[in-house]
């Protein structure tokens, strides 16, 4: 089942690249393959039982490498499954979206194609070295969509995309060196490193280790101070590029604080928690002042999107504060954080795909252009202004059940965390500033002549957007599926 | 004594190949030459038949004791066959109808032979035959095909290895001076009593010897210049096919004398230089042949810290022999792409290439993600066992130095990639006017794949490399 889901578009996309397929059929064969994922996703869904604390569901496991024990094993659990469904939704958003693209895209179908496997491929790893190969690729791919498909600066942000986290996956490397090493027997296995977790009550080994997996998806989260990639990918990426890089390979580094840092070390996380804590409130404060200053509407969405994985990595660290009474709370925090990657995942792709569409129609994202583009483009003002209440944090959207849970966790187990409220207070405010200066007022500057948004472009928003509301108003059908993972998460890394 | 000689029949072959190459070049007319090229190739093929078949036998040794056949020598026979069979078809464009088309081919088998008896061997002795076996048709190879810059680049690879093979030979005296012996297997006990300093000096000396051949820190001077000046069949070859004999020589030598640990570190030092020399030499380099010749200073110093561990880990001879394998395919798709765009030198020539020929480019990419390390090729698995290699012996000093010197090389691999992809614009260099070859296109193609599904199928080949 998940190894269908993987294998289906790498599949597709070695066909593609013979040059007999024409560029009409390319297109319609990458949302075609795209709206099947989505399928299988919601057949995994579907099929998916809630397997007991640490365990997978869905599993599968083949011999690879058996000479360091790494082998293809694949599952799902409470914390991976909503991010694969997120994953499909975020691609299939994107297929539909390119279906106008004129240049290459037979290419650039194949190469979103292999990227989408690349993403699934790494949610649904229970190997520490399939997770790295996955890892490796989606960088792969993303830089050759930035430097293919780009514009602007272009080739010199994707090579810093590339430095940065190829830089970050080396790091991740060597941590995962350095728990196969100090398992006993040796193993790449994460079922098997997350029962008997090796280098407990080593203080110095199991700090540098830890440091090594922390730095490595730092980077790709990204936190403060090593976000500075980020904002020039995302400004120079091709649309579904951004949509794809904020909307999923951001989860990345997250996911990997849940599926590995949390559970693998839990002694190492334990010791460092408070950092872990200050890194994400700096990186929600930081995110949030440096978007309030940007007049690039793109960057502007660049850089809440480190204001929004600051917020998962709060919640994380919190989870490493023990203390008595708070397993609860600690459970709530980490369910917030995982609903929280899968929201920044639907409002942030669909924030980048319409940021495409003014893109597309005037070559530029700087705000001060614009004005009363609500009177030109309505639909376009309308899904703009949902996708920018959802990321805010309005109730009812899938933005405020995250937050809301992430902070009612995280306040309760370290009181402190209150601090990072602030940081929704700014993103409010940088978000109806924005909305105000671009959509109301007198039409002028480019909003004069800008033409509303067409079905392909409004379909997936509208798709993505509808999924969000659907979390926020009937949150159970996920919070279910998270909750009891999460208090795995919780239980593992307290030991 | 017959079933010695069978022992080694893939050496016999590929030296009994060589002279025919030889002799019959001598009554071939120019223009069918390329016959000769076909006998050199069959001989290879027939060699690695052979081979296969003895690494699927039992392990043994031959001529009492004095050249060993086991996992290792097995992994490295069709290591260097394979590798020899892509030169000869990546040389395809420079080589024909070419002058020396007969001797270069017969230069190659006799190397290739001269290697496979290196890494092989167990005995001193036979370990400075084959030093020289294997050094004098390099010295030929890289002068051979005259092109201005191959005379200076053959002088000082001449020079260099004639330097380190008089200090190999020192030093394989003064170990047998002191121990009485040259089998391998009698230095360990014939030692202890010995003086370490002396055994010290000894060994230091076989090893320096050896790095020539393998191109490491500090006798690496030779590589980017006979790399740059000489064909690039020589290059390919010079690149790939002795290291790997080098390396497994040192790493059965270093395994027999005493003071393991001591070996471990001097050579895991050794390593760290190479890797750390190679890259920052590399990032300058406007040329490409020069900037591969360079990059494979660094990559042999990933192989020397497998070779550095081999005792204190049971990982360590699995992940060394699968890094060689993976890295000679991998080498070799890169000079293969660089011989099929012969007009192509420095690194903006090559901007332009992705909309020309976008398969050469797609081989070109996977070949420097590859050398980089980057999953899921055959260079990944290789680094990935080392690095736990090196950390399971207590050398994790020695896995960091790896991980930050693989970042390193990011940057001038990534240069390179960049300038195949972007458009050619008015400011870039024409690549100068000359036909692309399609032999080395083939021979790119086979190499990347090979890289891929070496990588991908790791598991199953681990199996034949283990213990």
């Amino acid at each position: 089942m998940l190894s269908v889901l993987v294998f289906l578009p790498l599949l597709v996309s070695a066909v593609l690249l013979t040059p007999r397929v024409g560029d009409r059929l390319a297109r319609r064969v990458f949302v075609a393959t795209a709206a099947i994922e989505v399928l299988l996703a919601g057949f995994a869904w579907a099929a998916y039982e809630t397997p007991k604390p640490g365990g997978l569901g869905l599993e599968q496991q083949v011999s690879w490498i058996p000479g360091v024990r790494s082998s293809y094993h694949v599952g799902v659990d409470g914390l991976s499954l909503p991010l694969v469904v997120m994953t499909a939704l975020v691609f299939l958003a994107c297929a539909v979206h390119a279906l106008r693209e004129q240049q290459r895209p037979r290419l650039q179908a194949a190469l979103f194609l292999f990227l989408e496997a690349s993403c699934l491929g790494l949610f649904v790893s229970a190997d520490l070295i399939l997770f790295f190969v996955f890892f490796d690729l989606s960088i792969v791919a993303m830089y050759l969509s930035i430097s293919g498909w780009g514009h602007g600066d272009n080739a010199r942000s994707a090579l810093k995309f590339f430095l940065y986290t190829f830089l970050g996956s080396l790091a991740l490397l060597l941590g995962f060196v350095g728990l196969y090493v100090a398992a006993d027997p040796h193993t790449f296995d994460m079922v098997e490193l997350a029962a008997n977790p090796p280098l407990q009550g080593q203080g110095l080994a199991g700090g540098l280790v830890l440091g090594a997996v922390f730095l490595g998806l730092a980077v790709k989260t990204p936190t403060f101070p090593f976000h500075t990639w980020l904002p020039p990918a995302h400004s120079d990426a091709p649309a579904i590029g951004s949509a794809v890089l904020a909307g999923v390979l951001l989860k990345m580094g997250t996911y990997g604080f849940v599926r590995i840092a949390m559970p693998m070390l839990p002694d190492a996380w334990q010791a460092w928690a408070p950092v872990v804590i200050v890194v994400g409130v700096v990186s929600v404060l930081w995110g949030a002042l440096v978007a309030l200053a940007q007049t690039d509407l793109k960057r502007m969405i660049a850089y809440t999107s480190v204001n929004h994985m600051g917020y998962v990595v709060i919640a994380v660290g919190a989870a490493g504060v023990l203390a008595d009474g708070t397993a609860e709370a600690r459970g709530v925090a980490v369910t917030g954080a995982v609903t929280q990657m899968v929201s920044h995942g639907l409002l942030t792709a669909a924030l980048f795909l319409l940021a495409g569409s003014m893109f597309e129609r005037t070559g530029s994202y700087d705000i001060s252009r614009y004005g009363g583009l609500a009177a030109s483009a309505p639909r376009y003002a309308a899904l703009f202004s949902v996708a920018a209440f959802g990321s805010l944090g309005l109730p009812a959207l899938s933005g405020f059940i995250a937050e809301f849970q992430i902070f009612a966790g995280s306040i309760a187990a370290v009181p402190a965390t209150a601090v990072a409220v602030l940081g929704i207070l700014i993103t409010a405010a940088l978000f109806l500033r924005a909305l105000q200066r671009v959509f109301t007022g007198p039409t002028s500057g480019l909003s004069v002549s800008f033409c509303d948004v067409s079905a392909r472009e409004w379909a997936p928003v509208a798709m993505l957007l509808l999924v969000s509301v659907l979390i926020g108003v009937l949150p159970r059908l996920l919070l279910d599926l998270i909750e009891p993972a999460a208090a795995a998460v919780v239980a593992l890394v307290g030991r | 004594m017959r079933s010695d000689l069978l022992t080694l029949l893939p050496e016999a072959l590929l030296f009994l190949g060589a002279m025919v190459a030889l002799v019959g070049g001598s009554f071939t007319p120019r223009t069918r030459q390329w016959q000769i090229r076909l006998v050199a190739a069959a001989a290879v093929v027939a060699s690695m038949v052979a081979a296969t078949v003895a690494w699927l036998g039992d392990p043994r040794t031959a001529f009492s004791g004095t050249f060993a056949v086991d996992a290792a020598t097995g992994a490295v026979r069709v290591t260097v066959t394979m590798a020899l069979l892509l030169i000869l078809l990546l040389g395809g464009g420079e080589l024909r109808d070419h002058p020396r088309e007969s001797e270069t081919c017969s230069l190659l088998l006799f190397g290739g032979a001269g290697t496979l008896l290196m890494s092989g061997t167990t005995d001193l002795a036979l370990l400075v035959v084959a030093f020289l076996l294997a050094s004098i048709p390099l010295y030929g190879l890289v002068g051979v095909l005259a092109r201005p810059a191959s005379a200076e680049a053959a002088l000082k690879t001449y020079l260099f290895g004639a330097l380190f093979g008089i200090l190999l030979m020192t030093g394989a005296v003064l170990l047998y001076g002191l121990a009485g012996r040259t089998g391998y297997q009698y230095l360990g006990a014939a030692l202890t009593d010995a003086p370490p300093a002396a055994v010290s000096a000894g060994g230091l000396l076989v090893v320096a010897g050896l790095l020539f051949k393998a191109g490491g820190v500090p006798a690496h001077f030779w590589v980017p210049d006979a790399t740059e000046g000489a064909s690039a069949t020589a290059a390919a070859y010079l690149t790939t096919v002795p290291k790997v004999g080098a390396v497994v020589a040192i790493s059965r030598l270093l395994v027999e004398l005493p003071g393991e640990l001591r070996w471990a570190t001097l050579l895991g030092v050794l390593a760290v230089a190479s890797m750390t020399v190679g890259n920052l030499a590399a990032f300058a380099q406007t040329d490409v042949r020069r900037l591969l010749g360079w990059s494979t200073v660094s990559q042999v110093g990933y192989l020397l810290a497998a070779a550095a561990v081999v005792e204190r880990s049971d990982l360590a001879t699995p992940a060394l022999l699968f890094f060689l394998a993976g890295y000679v395919v991998t080498n070799l798709a890169a000079f293969a792409v660089v011989a099929a765009e012969p007009g192509r030198r420095s690194v903006e020539q090559w901007a332009g290439l992705g909309s020309a020929r976008p398969g050469l480019t797609a081989a070109l990419v996977i070949a420097l993600l590859g050398l980089v390390g980057t999953p899921p090729t055959a260079v990944f698995v290789g680094k990935l066992a080392t690095l736990s290699a090196t950390w399971d012996a207590g050398l994790a000093w020695l896995a960091v130095a790896l991980a930050v010197n693989t970042v390193a090389s990011l940057f001038y691999y990534l240069r390179w990639i960049r300038a195949t992809l972007r458009p050619a614009t008015d400011q870039d260099p024409t690549p100068e006017k000359e036909a692309p070859v399609w032999g080395a296109a083939v021979a790119a193609g086979i190499a990347a794949t090979a890289t891929l599904v070496l990588g991908l199928l790791a598991g199953p080949v681990w199996l034949l490399l283990g213990p």
